[in-house]
């Protein structure tokens, strides 16, 4: 019940936070004292991507929405959720976008189909090419 | 009236490559006749008056700009009469129109430098080469004077110009995109060539040693291209990354790989008469990929799929071209390719065996670069947006890349034709020792990814494994081609070591500092002496001063700052870069928080240098190919000449 509520609270606490006006978030632009969870976070915001910036991570940009979402990821590993967690509410957030670690689903499966056509395809060149040789 | 000069004269040069096209092609098909000779005189000539029209008119953008003539339209809204006269003049081609100019302009000089001085191959597959060059040019010329006019006016004219994005007024920018067009140029040259060469039926080793100097000098462009663009975003974006396998830098990545998988097939061709088919289509690809390259930075459509389709005269235009070029060269390679025999055979237990395998792993990768960032546009066509980023390029890409360097390490020990492993086993067995001693090494020491595990023990044995070639031959007698190939290997082994191990033992400190508190990070200790406002010609900033020491050696001063530029009005980072020679201190400095501290960002990036020192070196490698190549030619060239003025001797 405490950990919805805090839920809760952060949902409101996003879009709040996103105007400039507003100090921001304290984890934006702060490590978590524990480096083992610190380096959990960082490898998680290396792999979200900043929404209002092109093709930057939300841990290599200034922009205010990346230090917001900074601020969710510190705080939420800090409160125990594993990192695969917190994409998967970003991802029922903000879209399957979010994430740039794509994951095989109806929508993507060519992305992993096609790399191992490509194998397969150069395994038969290669086999070709060397049969021929002979 | 400077301006229209400069309209007239590119009017004028795509009149002569319409000229030269008609021209060269007719003359080629049907060589022999009276009028076909006719015509064969003028294709050269013509190549040569249109680059220096387009020069011409190149320099009149550069004047238009230098003096901000705010009459025309481009100068008014990406230039401003208080700029650095520098970055006015840089600014000629950092904007679509001139951009574009300059492409053509480079084009066309390359175009009159081979009218000029190459007479290596058949004239009839020079003519079809020729008129090839024409065309491809005429599509830009069209591009440029239809829907890309640099030379528009504007009336009234503005009091000022609306300024250039200051994130571009950097010597660093200035110079990238410039780079990276001589590089998909010379990509469009060899095009030219393989087009030639399949008209006229004449892919032979004489056709891939003429086109290697231009696949070499435009391989070269992107690689630097690729090194500057990549230490560009580092300084400038200031969060320490390098690479973001972002599609403009995918951009320029995928014709890289095909001009680098382009460049070792045309080797096997020129050498051995192999790989003849495989050349021609990797000819064909690797100005593809250029055109891909162009079409995903110009159009826009890297921005949203929907601001293409709300705007997409230019986009449209530069697909209709590469649909025309490619799929042109394409039912080309269809046709003929019955007519390209195979070629000579050879063991996979060569050098040409090992280049195939180069080949393929080059292009897979360049197959997965391009699915990655081609997939997410398609997707969001049909409203359904996705993301592919580091954590899918990073390992997919390495299935190919990895075992592509073990190759890389054997490959060059190798003879042509056929060999035997026992030959090479002592150095193999070697370099083998070498990989195997890092990985466990760096296993028993640090817990890293096994990505970084790998490439830094595949670097390390790559290393050494480029300079086995050199052993046991005389190095004052060693070709300058095969300095250039150990160098650039070497290249590659320093790269990947920088790669792998700022991946992996980089440290960060994120912090909210006042003045006079100590930072440590790595064995680096900072202190902030000062945070003071500072200006410049078009930007204030905030400057941090502080004094750093290493292991508490020497102090050294950093003065990271947070610009403000006004015109228009946008936010950069200045970051200050410490560099030793085990890597380097990136220090930022953000926004002032509420409770009047400075929020410091420092990274301590273990050999993060080498990632493009490692570039550089692979470039330098291509430019003592290119040297050796040249210098080779012009020596049989002289000698050819001599023996053909003694026998004008002999016979009078």
């Amino acid at each position: 019940m405490r950990k919805l509520l805090v839920l809760i609270l952060l949902a409101i606490a996003v879009p709040l936070a996103a105007q400039d006006s507003l100090p921001p978030a304290p984890y934006a632009y702060q490590q978590l004292d524990d480096p083992a969870l610190e380096a959990k976070a960082t490898e998680l915001m290396h792999t979200l991507r900043c929404l209002t910036c092109q093709s930057q991570s939300i841990a290599d940009s200034d922009a205010p929405m990346a230090g917001d979402m900074r601020h969710q990821v510190r705080t939420r590993i800090l409160a125990g959720e594993e990192p695969e967690e917190i994409r998967a509410w970003l991802v029922d957030r903000y879209g399957d976008y979010i994430s740039y670690s794509p994951e095989v689903s109806s929508t993507t499966w060519p992305l992993f189909a096609i790399p191992v056509l490509i194998l397969l395809g150069v395994a038969f060149i290669l086999r070709g090419r060397l049969r021929g040789a002979k | 009236m400077i301006a229209e000069f400069g309209l007239v004269a590119l009017w004028l040069a795509a009149a002569l490559a319409g000229l030269q096209l008609l021209a060269g092609f007719l003359a080629a098909r049907d060589g022999g006749s009276a009028t076909a000779e006719g015509l064969a005189l003028l294709v050269r000539p013509a190549a040569v008056v249109q680059a220096l029209l387009c020069i011409a008119s190149f320099l009149t953008l550069i004047y238009l700009f230098a003096v901000t003539d705010l009459s025309v339209k481009l100068v008014a809204t990406s230039s401003h009469s208080d700029k650095p006269m520098i970055f006015k003049i840089a600014g000629a081609w950092g904007q679509h129109e001139g951009s574009m100019l300059l492409w053509v302009t480079v084009m066309a000089a390359s175009g009159g430098l081979i009218a000029l001085i190459e007479r290596r191959l058949p004239e009839r597959t020079m003519l079809a080469t020729l008129a090839a060059q024409a065309f491809v040019g005429l599509g830009f010329y069209a591009f440029l004077l239809f829907s890309s006019n640099p030379f528009e006016r504007l009336n009234p004219a503005p009091a000022e110009g609306a300024g250039l994005n200051p994130l571009l007024q950097d010597i660093g920018l200035a110079f990238h995109p410039p780079t990276l067009y001589f590089g998909y140029v010379g990509l469009s040259v060899a095009f030219s060539f393989v087009v030639g060469a399949l008209l006229t039926r004449q892919v032979t080793p004489e056709f891939a040693r003429v086109m290697r100097p231009w696949v070499l000098g435009a391989w070269i462009f992107l690689t630097i291209g690729i090194t500057a663009g990549s230490y560009w975003a580092y300084y400038e974006l200031g969060w320490g990354g390098w690479w973001f396998w972002d599609p403009v830098e995918n951009a320029s990545l995928m014709p890289w790989l095909a001009a680098t998988a382009l460049l070792h097939s045309a080797s096997v061709l020129a050498a051995r008469d192999a790989l003849r088919a495989w050349t021609v289509m990797l000819g064909v690809v690797a100005f593809s990929m250029s055109m891909v390259g162009t079409f995903l930075v110009r159009s826009g459509i890297l921005t949203s799929v929907h601001a293409f389709a709300v705007d997409p005269e230019r986009g449209s235009f530069i697909l209709a071209l590469l649909t025309l070029y490619i799929g042109g060269a394409l039912v080309l390679f269809a046709l003929r390719a019955n007519t390209v025999a195979e070629g000579e055979r050879f063991s996979i237990m060569s050098r040409e065996g090992a280049l195939v395998i180069n080949n393929v792993a080059l292009s897979a990768i360049l197959g997965i670069v391009l699915l990655g960032t081609l997939y997410p546009l398609l997707t969001e066509a049909f409203d359904v947006r996705v993301s592919v980023g580091p954590p899918y390029f990073n390992p997919v890409g390495a299935i190919f890349f990895l075992p592509m360097l073990a190759v890389l390490a054997v490959g060059p020990l190798l003879r042509w034709r056929k060999d035997s492993f026992a030959r090479i086993k002592l150095p193999v067995a070697i370099v083998g020792a070498v990989f195997v001693a890092v990985l466990v090494l760096v296993l028993a020491l640090a817990d890293i990814g096994i990505l970084p595990l790998l490439g830094l023990a595949l670097s390390v044995a790559v290393a050494i494994a480029s300079f086995q070639p050199m052993m046991g031959r005389s190095l004052r007698r060693l070709p300058l081609a095969v300095w250039g190939m150990v160098i650039a290997h070497f290249g590659v082994a320093v790269a990947l070591f920088g790669m792998a191990s700022d991946t992996a033992f980089q440290q960060e400190r994120l912090v909210a500092a006042n003045v006079g508190d100590v930072v440590e990070v790595g064995s680096w200790e900072a202190r902030l002496d000062a945070v003071t406002p500072v200006s410049g010609p078009n930007w204030t900033a905030i400057e941090a001063r502080m004094k750093l020491s290493y292991d508490g050696g020497a102090e050294r001063e950093a003065r990271p700052q947070a610009r403000s530029f006004w015109s228009p009005p946008q936010e950069t980072s200045e970051v200050a870069l410490l560099t030793r020679w085990n890597g380097q201190l990136y220090v930022a400095i953000g926004n002032q928080a509420q409770d009047g501290r400075w929020q410091l960002r420092l990274w301590w990036k273990p050999f993060v240098t080498f990632i493009w020192y490692g570039g550089l070196l692979i470039a330098l490698g291509g430019v003592l190919a290119l040297i050796g190549r040249v210098a080779t030619d012009v020596r049989r060239r002289v000698a050819a000449g001599k023996i053909a003025q003694r026998k004008a001797e002999e016979a009078s």
